[in-house]
């Protein structure tokens, strides 16, 4: 490669942070492993009793929260985010491409808090749809939307929509428009030319949005937190409040653990389906 | 080509979900800021009557000023040290081999996947046991940690789209290795610089999980600052501090949109 040694120095800076992240990562791990000492921030002796305390029903249940929590939104942000990604990239005139993109981009530029609060106000009991809703003579009284899985998933397909949009956009424009013109040329109609070129040639695409849409979503913490309203419970909200509501931070540290490399083997997964799914199609 | 009725019906189909879509995206601001107007201290729809108090409420509250001010700060700082390690990085991944280059560049990458309450969580512990204090500076170590992978993305989609011929030329012309990385290298890269900085500071002016674990009353940041006056009041004044924001942040975007094109910013052309 390069004859100029002396670069190597531009890493030091970065060599420094990955310590800082190593670190902090066995820090979690450490802690995972200690007793906890009610009232006192240092931890006890090194025990196992963490990770066993893990298999109560509410541990449990938040896991299986989190999961369903996660596949709901990554089916419905990849329902809506395939048209407004395959919206954006076909778009003929320039500035409706520009208004698609940043219109979707939004949410992500406006942070967890801004979003979550102003779904709180749309789907409150007195909140924007269910007044609406009332309005319009289609319910008597209003649907409970805060505190519910259905609530959170709407806010968290909403926090999710614009990297599931972006990775959706990348992998459709990559495709070759040409695929699609031959096969309307032979006589395929717009919908079957969809469906036998551009959708199993986005497959891949999809698969890696999903995955990250999966990691995203098992990240979320204020969404569940002030949507769930500590009705539904999830890893994080739960780490949150083992960590500072009752001080146990060895315990929130095996949790934390624990969801990490749940993470870890989901992404696997995922991963191992691109590659199969690219072999299938011969790239 | 004639288009059929079919053709039509698919046409009209495809923009009224894409109008209903960009309905849904944009739904919950234009809620917001109908609610940062209502008089009442009861959010309830439609409003009956209309004020601006929520927004001097807003301006009075200390705790939204003093975490603006942080949030600037750790934004800056944090953003400032992002790039400059993210750069440096991008540049030798790009340029440079060494044992251990995929371990150092999983281990800066792994923030992607690592949930922000993880990470939020582990800096807390670590700097328990290194009885480092939880000043400022914790939280923006916090904030580089998670913004340098994009920094890193950034700068290194321009390195790969770099000619390296301008280098090559200018040390045929007997340029020092300091002085062509000064005068033909960055120039070329202050593009892929200025976005990946921009992107860091962004996501660390927002970031609020991780930030929630590692502050305290005197560095809480703006969001963090934002979270907890929902928990503590019901009052329409955090609607009005939304739309401050959503306008703040619509602005940067497009001057953003204007000098450098978010298509290429996000590599989706």
């Amino acid at each position: 490669m390069t004859k100029r040694p002396f670069l190597g120095w531009f890493a030091s800076p970065s060599i420094l942070i990955a310590f800082g992240i190593a670190a902090s990562f066995l820090a979690i791990v450490q802690y995972s492993f200690r007793a906890n000492i009610p009232g006192a921030l240092d931890p006890g002796g090194f025990t196992l009793e963490n990770f066993t305390t893990l298999w109560k029903a509410v541990y449990g249940e938040a896991f299986l929260n989190t999961v369903l929590l996660c596949l709901w939104t990554a089916l419905f942000t990849l329902l809506i985010g395939y048209p407004l990604a395959y919206a954006m990239v076909r778009a003929r005139s320039a500035r409706l491409r520009s208004a698609i993109l940043l219109i979707s981009l939004t949410p992500l530029f406006l942070g967890e808090i801004v979003r979550t609060y102003s779904w709180m106000i749309v789907l409150g009991n007195r909140g924007f749809l269910n007044a609406a809703l009332m309005q319009m003579g289609l319910i008597d009284r209003p649907i409970p939307f805060m505190f519910t899985m259905t609530g959170v998933v709407i806010a968290l397909v909403h926090f999710t929509l614009p990297i599931v949009v972006v990775m959706l956009a990348a992998a459709l424009s990559h495709i070759d428009r040409n695929l699609e013109r031959a096969a309307t040329s032979l006589g395929a109609g717009r919908v079957r030319a969809f469906l036998t070129v551009t959708l199993p040639l986005s497959i891949p695409g999809i698969v890696a949005a999903s995955s990250t849409a999966f990691a995203w979503t098992f990240s979320a913490f204020a969404t569940p937190q002030m949507i769930g309203g500590g009705q539904v419970q999830t890893i994080s909200t739960l780490v949150y409040q083992v960590g500072f509501a009752s001080f146990n931070f060895p315990l929130a540290a095996s949790l934390s653990l624990t969801g990490l490399l749940f993470t870890v083997a989901v992404l696997a997964i995922f991963n191992t389906g691109i590659r199969r799914l690219e072999r299938i199609g011969g790239h | 080509m004639r288009k059929s009725l079919l053709d039509h019906l698919l046409d009209w189909t495809g923009r009224i979900l894409l109008t209903a879509i960009l309905g849904f995206v944009l739904l919950p601001f234009f809620v917001v800021a109908i609610a940062s107007f209502n008089d009442g201290a009861i959010l309830s729809f439609p409003p009956r009557e209309w004020s601006l108090r929520w927004y001097a409420n807003a301006f009075q509250y200390r705790d939204f000023g003093a975490g603006l001010v942080n949030s600037l700060k750790i934004a800056a700082f944090g953003a400032t040290i992002a790039l400059i390690a993210g750069a440096g990085f991008a540049y030798v991944l790009n340029r440079y081999d060494f044992r251990l280059k995929g371990v150092l560049n999983g281990i800066l990458m792994s923030p992607l996947i690592i949930p922000n309450f993880t990470i939020g969580l582990g800096l807390l512990i670590l700097s328990a046991a290194a009885s480092l204090p939880r000043n400022l500076w914790l939280v923006v170590a916090t904030h580089v940690i998670i913004v340098l992978p994009f920094v890193v993305r950034s700068v290194y989609v321009s390195l790969q789209n770099f000619e390296r011929r301008y280098e090559q030329a200018a040390e045929s012309l007997g340029g020092s290795p300091w002085h062509v990385l000064r005068t033909v290298t960055l120039p070329l890269l202050v593009p892929g610089l200025a976005s990946g900085g921009l992107f860091a500071a962004i996501l660390s002016f927002n970031e609020f999980t991780a930030s929630l674990f590692v502050v305290n009353q005197s560095t809480q940041t703006l969001p963090v600052a934002m979270y907890n006056y929902v928990r503590e009041y019901a009052d329409p004044t955090l609607a009005a501090v939304s739309v401050l924001y959503v306008l703040a942040v619509a602005v940067i975007l497009l001057v953003v949109h204007k000098f450098f094109r978010l298509e290429k910013v996000l590599n989706v052309e």
